[in-house]
């Protein structure tokens, strides 16, 4: 039985992998996640320098989800590459590092830095909705998509993956325009951006008063966006958005997506990437399927 | 190396202490004996069996027996997550993850225990287990008292009522000045405003205080980055002047956070 699945250029030992902001850099869900199981481990998104982030309240639960306006807090590429991918690489897993930036100087910096790292792949966050400078403002523009990810690649040393917010009208659109600025990858869906507001105080829910909307409420969204966005291109995708269990991770595998990535499930249960894995084996031999190739893109 | 999951503990008593406060015992599976491992100060994680609840709900640890492998919380009603924990009976199973973060740093000496509200529970642990002389105030908004009887077989115990009823009319300082009470050291667990008094009382008298911090939290067991408060000084783990309530707290020494 075969689950392994070559990405942008890379073998994966399976296709499942965490949602960046979710599973930090794994060191904190070691203790309850073997990382050895997991085809890969996306990092939070990291910067040219640390980031404060957002006052909190940072999160609020709603029903089947939970907004995040976290900010992209991180400790700033120096101590990352000191810390997080020296913990990664005792680990027979491969590391997706995320990548944040205000400016398009700033990501090119951290790609720059992270050339000479044992990182295996890049995601380029161009699509976080709670920060002020950067994130949404380039994702939501085919021009500025394109236009960003061919600057990107060309610092880039390793494949890069273009990560996509749900919150635009086409996503079909900001697929190609990535694809057409060279990238080897693009990974959908990022939260959506939502609002909750405490009646009782008559405040937001939020410091930052919108945040990221996660979680199982949005993964019908997500799984049409897969499809839509994975018929657009012909680079693999990794799709995420409400993973829960090894179903809802063949849903986006059968709508189109190569690799998968497990998270605001990790917070509901810290052993859910793992889960989602074993659920996925269990599939393919209850229902006679030697090799999870097969099912990728498998509903048309 | 064996990894942690989350554990199903059986509940075997669930009180109803005020109109929303409640107190429930768990009993933990031999293998996964939680009471063991924790100490006063520290919360665990308690999971909705109802999917469209996600997110854990952090409650601190207000009493522990090792060897019955119990562990007692002492919660209010906030929501729907801690509303449907208040209707399981005796029986039932909750999924939780036990214990997390750290506890309180046990000192010798003479000890002042603040409790305020919901920051009354973690006390009573605490008040149980230390070695020297211990005062505790509790702070509360009217006469609807909860667990005070429990402390007086640990400590002296003295009430500040913010519409005196019981005790000091006022907030736990003024009871701490109305009783002229002195200390080694001060644990207090309460909201932010009442924190901030009792680290401005510690700085004046030059006690040591620890204090237990409280924030919304996600994962609860400090990936997430949800739960921060402002530290004085640079974090190492964060690189910025925050700290993870979950993982770094929620105890910690109050001059070490900005509150």
């Amino acid at each position: 039985m075969n689950l392994s699945v070559d990405f942008a250029g890379v073998t994966m030992k399976n296709p499942v992998t965490t949602a960046s902001g979710t599973f930090g850099s794994g060191l904190e869900y070691s203790e309850f996640v073997d990382l050895n199981r997991l085809g890969a481990v996306t990092t939070k998104g990291v910067a040219n320098i640390p980031w404060q982030g957002n006052p909190t309240p940072r999160i609020c639960e709603t029903y089947g989800g939970m907004l995040n306006a976290v900010g992209l807090q991180n400790p700033g590429i120096d101590l990352f590459l000191e810390r997080d991918i020296p913990f990664l690489k005792q680990y027979d897993t491969r590391i997706i590092v995320n990548v944040c930036g205000k400016s398009v100087q700033d990501y090119i910096e951290v790609v720059e830095r992270l050339a000479e790292a044992e990182a295996d792949l890049l995601e380029i966050n161009i699509s976080c909705p709670n920060v002020k400078a950067g994130g949404l403002a380039f994702g939501q523009d085919p021009r500025q998509v394109e236009k960003i990810t061919s600057q990107i690649k060309a610092a880039a040393k390793q494949p890069v993956i273009m990560k996509l917010t749900p919150n635009v009208t086409d996503i079909a659109e900001v697929a190609r325009a990535a694809e057409a600025g060279g990238a080897d990858a693009i990974s959908l869906i990022n939260t959506l951006t939502g609002m909750k507001i405490d009646v009782h105080r008559r405040c937001f829910a939020l410091a930052n008063k919108t945040g990221g909307l996660s979680g199982p409420a949005v993964k019908p969204v997500a799984v049409r966006m897969v499809y839509q966005a994975a018929h657009a291109v012909q680079i693999p995708v990794l799709g995420m958005g409400g993973i829960s269990n090894a179903e809802d991770a063949l849903e986006f595998i059968m709508a189109g997506a190569t690799m998968v990535a497990v998270g605001t499930a990790n917070f509901h249960n810290p052993s859910a990437t793992v889960e989602v894995i074993q659920g996925l084996e269990q599939f393919m031999r209850e229902n006679g399927v030697s090799d999870i190739r097969e099912l990728i893109g498998c509903v048309k | 190396m064996e990894q942690r999951k989350k554990c199903k503990a059986l509940v075997t008593s669930q009180t109803r202490l005020t109109a929303d406060i409640f107190s429930m015992w768990l009993q933990f599976p031999e293998e996964q004996n939680a009471a063991a491992a924790a100490v006063p100060g520290q919360f665990i994680s308690m999971y909705s069996a109802d999917g469209s609840r996600l997110l854990p709900r952090p409650i601190s640890i207000c009493d522990m027996d090792c060897e019955g492998r119990w562990l007692r919380v002492v919660y209010r009603l906030a929501g729907q997550g801690t509303e449907e924990f208040s209707k399981l009976r005796p029986g039932s199973i909750i999924e939780v993850i036990a214990p997390l973060g750290n506890g309180f740093d046990r000192r010798e000496g003479k000890s002042i225990l603040i409790g305020g509200g919901i920051g009354i529970p973690p006390m009573l642990a605490l008040a149980k287990s230390l070695p020297g002389e211990v005062s505790v105030v509790l702070g509360y908004r009217d006469k609807e008292l909860f667990l005070s009887d429990e402390f007086y077989p640990y400590a002296k115990v003295y009430i500040a009522t913010e519409d005196g009823s019981v005790g000091t009319k006022g907030n736990v300082i003024d009871a701490i000045l109305n009783n002229a009470l002195s200390a080694d050291q001060i644990y207090a667990c309460g909201p932010v405003p009442m924190l901030r008094g009792v680290k401005l009382y510690a700085r004046e008298h030059r006690i040591p205080a620890q204090i237990s911090m409280e924030e919304k939290m996600a994962c609860g067991i400090g990936a997430c980055l949800a739960c921060v408060c402002e530290s004085r000084a640079k974090d190492a783990h964060s690189n910025v002047h925050n700290k993870r309530v979950c993982k770094d707290g929620p105890v910690f020494a109050a001059e070490e956070i900005e509150i």
